[in-house]
C-alpha cells in the first residue's frame, strides 16, 4: 500500500536537494539562509511522520512536538525578517523558447496535464483498489502525476539532465519565496485560535446576535462574515480559520448538520468575492493596475465589485438551498 | 473574550502592512499564549499543527515539472494560443479570456497567466486595438482605462473561480488541512472541488455578460465622446 508519508518525505527530499543547489549558488547574496530556510522545511516534513496524528495511531515511531515547534519558529523568523534571497534563474533565453515553442507546438501542453489528469484517474478509479492509503488517494494522485508528468515532460522536450527541472524548480521556489509557505502556516494559525478558543468566542456572540436554529441567517452570517472579513484583511485564507471555528464548523455542520464539504468550499468562495473588492488584496487588484499604468488604481476593483456582489450572493444561495 | 485579542493582532497586522508571515506567527504565539497555554505547549501546538498540515505544501513537488515546461515555452505557446482570437469585440474577445483562464487554472495550470505574465503584454493591448477596431476610432483615456480595468478583471476573475475547481489548490488544500487537522475530519480535496463547479458556471455567466455588455457600452460612449466633440452639449447634460 501506498502511504500519504512517502510523499511527505519525496516533498522533504526534492526541498533539501534544491537547499543544497541554493547553497552552492553564488549569484544569490543570501545563499546560506536561504539554504538554511528550505533545508529547515524540506527536513521538517519527514521529521513529522513522527509528529502527525495519523501515523501516531499507526504503533509508528512517535518524535516530540516541540522541536518541530522551534524550527517552524525558526522558519518564521528567517522569512519574517528577509534572509531569503533569490539567485539569477537558472533558464532559456527569450529567443530559445521562441524557438522551442515552435518546435513543440501545444505538445508542450501534454504535460501540464498530466499531473490533473493522473490525479482525477487515482481519486476516482484508483481510489477503493486498496493500493492507496485510505483517504489518501487525492493527494498522492498528485504526487504520482508529477512524477509521471515529469518523464511525459522529459519525453516531449527531449531534455536529458534531471537536473535542469530541479534548477528550474529551484527558480520558482526562490521566486515564490515564503508565499510558498504561508497556507500551510494559516492552517496553523487555525489550530492555534482553535485551540486557544478564539472561534468558540466568535461562536458565541455569533449565537447571541442569530436567533435560535434559523438556517438562512446562520448561512448569511457565516458567508457575508468571510466575504467582509476578507475585505479587511485582504486575505480569504486568513478569514477562513476564523470564520469557519465561529459558525462554519459549530453551527452549519455540527448544529444544522450541512454537508461539510459544500459549506466549506462554499464559504471560502464568499471570501474570495471578498478578495475582489478590497485595495487590501494588493497583487490581485493593486499590482495589475500599476502593471497596466492606469490613473485609477482602483480600476480593477470597480470592474469587479457588480461581479463580486452577485457571486456573494450566488455562494450564499447555493449554501442556502443545497448544502442542508 | 480575552482570546480575541489574537483575532485584533491579525487584523492590525495585516492592515498596516506588517509581512504575513510574522503577522501569522506573533498572532499564533501571541493567542496561545493569552489562552492559557504554557511555552512549551505552544510550540507543540505549532509542531503538531504543522505536522497535521504537510499536505498544503505538497504542490511543490510540481514545480520542477512546470519549471521544465515554461523553461520550453509553455507561456509562449499559450501566448501564441491567445494570439489566434485578436479578430473578436474588445467584450467577445475578453469573455472567451476569461473562458480560457478559468479552464486552464480548473486544470490547475494557475501560472501560465497572470497580470504580469499576459494582461499587461497581450490580453489588454489586444482588447483595446479590438475596441479601436469595432468602434472606429481612437479610444478617449477614460474608456482605455477602462478597457484595461476589464482586462484585469477578466484574469483575476477567470483565476479565482476557476482553481478551486483543482484539488491540489492552495485554497482547497488549505480547507482540507485546516478541518482534518483541527476536527480529525477525513475530507477529500475532490468533494470540496466538487461544489466549486456551480459557483464556478455562476462566475462564468455574471462576468461574461459583463463583459459582452462592456462591447454596447464602448460603442454608446465613444459615439458620445465624439458628437460632444464635434458638436458640444449644453453644460450639465447627463452623460
Amino acid at each position: 500500500m501506498i502511504k500519504v508519508e512517502w510523499l511527505y518525505w519525496l516533498v522533504g527530499l526534492v526541498l533539501v536537494v534544491m537547499a543544497v543547489q541554493m547553497a552552492a549558488d553564488r549569484t544569490n547574496p543570501r545563499r546560506w539562509t536561504s539554504a538554511a530556510f528550505w533545508g529547515l522545511l524540506g527536513l521538517a516534513f519527514p521529521y513529522g511522520t513522527g509528529v502527525a496524528d495519523a501515523t501516531a495511531h499507526n504503533g509508528g515511531w512517535t518524535l516530540p512536538a516541540e522541536p518541530l515547534g522551534v524550527a517552524v519558529l525558526a522558519l518564521i523568523v528567517l522569512a519574517g525578517f528577509n534572509f531569503l534571497g533569490k539567485g539569477e534563474p537558472v533558464t532559456s533565453t527569450a529567443e530559445e523558447r521562441e524557438a522551442a515553442a515552435t518546435r513543440l507546438g501545444s505538445r508542450i501542453f501534454v504535460p501540464a496535464l498530466t499531473i490533473p489528469l493522473v490525479a482525477l484517474v487515482c481519486a476516482s478509479l484508483l481510489d477503493t483498489s486498496g493500493l492507496f492509503e485510505k483517504g489518501k488517494a487525492t493527494l498522492l494522485g498528485l504526487g504520482i502525476g508529477c512524477l509521471v508528468a515529469l518523464l511525459v515532460g522529459m519525453l516531449v522536450t527531449g531534455e536529458r539532465k534531471l537536473s535542469v527541472p530541479l534548477h528550474s524548480g529551484r527558480s520558482m521556489l526562490e521566486a515564490m519565496g515564503s508565499a510558498l509557505l504561508l497556507p500551510q502556516l494559516l492552517a496553523v494559525l487555525g489550530s492555534i485560535f482553535a485551540l486557544a478558543g478564539v472561534g468558540t468566542q466568535v461562536g458565541r456572540i455569533v449565537h447571541d446576535v442569530l436567533p435560535d436554529h434559523s438556517k438562512y441567517l446562520a448561512v448569511m452570517a457565516y458567508c457575508v462574515g468571510m466575504f467582509l472579513f476578507t475585505v479587511i484583511m485582504g486575505n480569504a485564507f486568513a478569514a477562513f480559520p476564523v470564520m469557519t471555528a465561529a459558525i462554519g464548523w459549530p453551527v452549519l455542520v455540527q448544529q444544522m448538520h450541512g454537508n461539510e464539504a459544500a459549506v466549506l468550499a462554499l464559504g471560502m468562495l464568499a471570501g474570495f468575492s471578498g478578495t475582489l473588492c478590497t485595495p487590501m488584496a494588493a497583487n490581485y487588484n493593486i499590482v495589475p493596475a500599476t502593471l497596466l499604468e492606469l490613473k485609477d488604481q482602483y480600476g480593477p476593483i470597480k470592474a469587479q465589485i457588480p461581479t463580486a456582489l452577485p457571486l456573494l450572493a450566488c455562494s450564499t444561495a447555493i449554501m442556502a438551498l443545497f448544502a442542508f | 473574550m480575552i482570546v480575541l485579542l489574537g483575532v485584533v493582532v491579525v487584523i492590525l497586522g495585516f492592515v498596516t502592512r506588517r509581512n504575513p508571515v510574522l503577522v501569522i506567527g506573533a498572532a499564533g504565539v501571541f493567542t496561545g499564549l493569552i489562552g492559557g497555554m504554557n511555552p512549551l505547549e505552544v510550540l507543540a501546538a505549532f509542531g503538531r499543527s504543522f505536522a497535521d498540515s504537510r499536505s498544503v505544501t505538497v504542490f511543490a513537488v510540481a514545480l520542477p515539472v512546470i519549471g521544465l515546461l515554461e523553461r520550453y515555452g509553455l507561456r509562449e505557446q499559450a501566448r501564441r494560443l491567445i494570439g489566434r482570437l485578436g479578430a473578436l469585440s474588445a467584450g467577445r474577445f475578453l469573455t472567451v479570456y476569461l473562458l480560457i483562464r478559468q479552464t486552464t487554472a480548473a486544470l490547475g495550470l494557475t501560472g501560465i497567466a497572470g497580470p504580469a505574465q499576459t494582461v499587461r503584454p497581450l490580453v489588454a493591448p489586444m482588447a483595446e486595438a479590438a475596441a479601436e477596431r469595432s468602434t472606429g476610432a481612437a479610444l478617449p483615456d477614460r474608456l482605455r482605462e477602462k478597457v484595461r480595468s476589464y482586462a484585469a478583471s477578466a484574469d483575476t476573475v477567470g483565476l479565482f473561480f476557476g482553481e478551486d475547481c483543482f484539488i491540489a489548490i492552495g485554497s482547497i488544500l488549505l480547507i482540507t488541512g485546516f478541518v482534518n487537522s483541527t476536527y480529525h475530519q477525513d475530507l477529500e480535496p475532490t468533494q470540496l472541488a466538487l461544489w466549486a463547479i456551480p459557483l464556478a458556471a455562476c462566475a462564468f455567466v455574471i462576468h461574461g455578460a459583463r463583459l459582452l455588455l462592456l462591447d454596447r457600452q464602448l460603442q454608446r460612449e465613444t459615439a458620445l465622446a465624439h458628437a460632444e466633440h464635434d458638436l458640444p452639449l449644453p453644460k450639465g447634460t447627463d452623460k
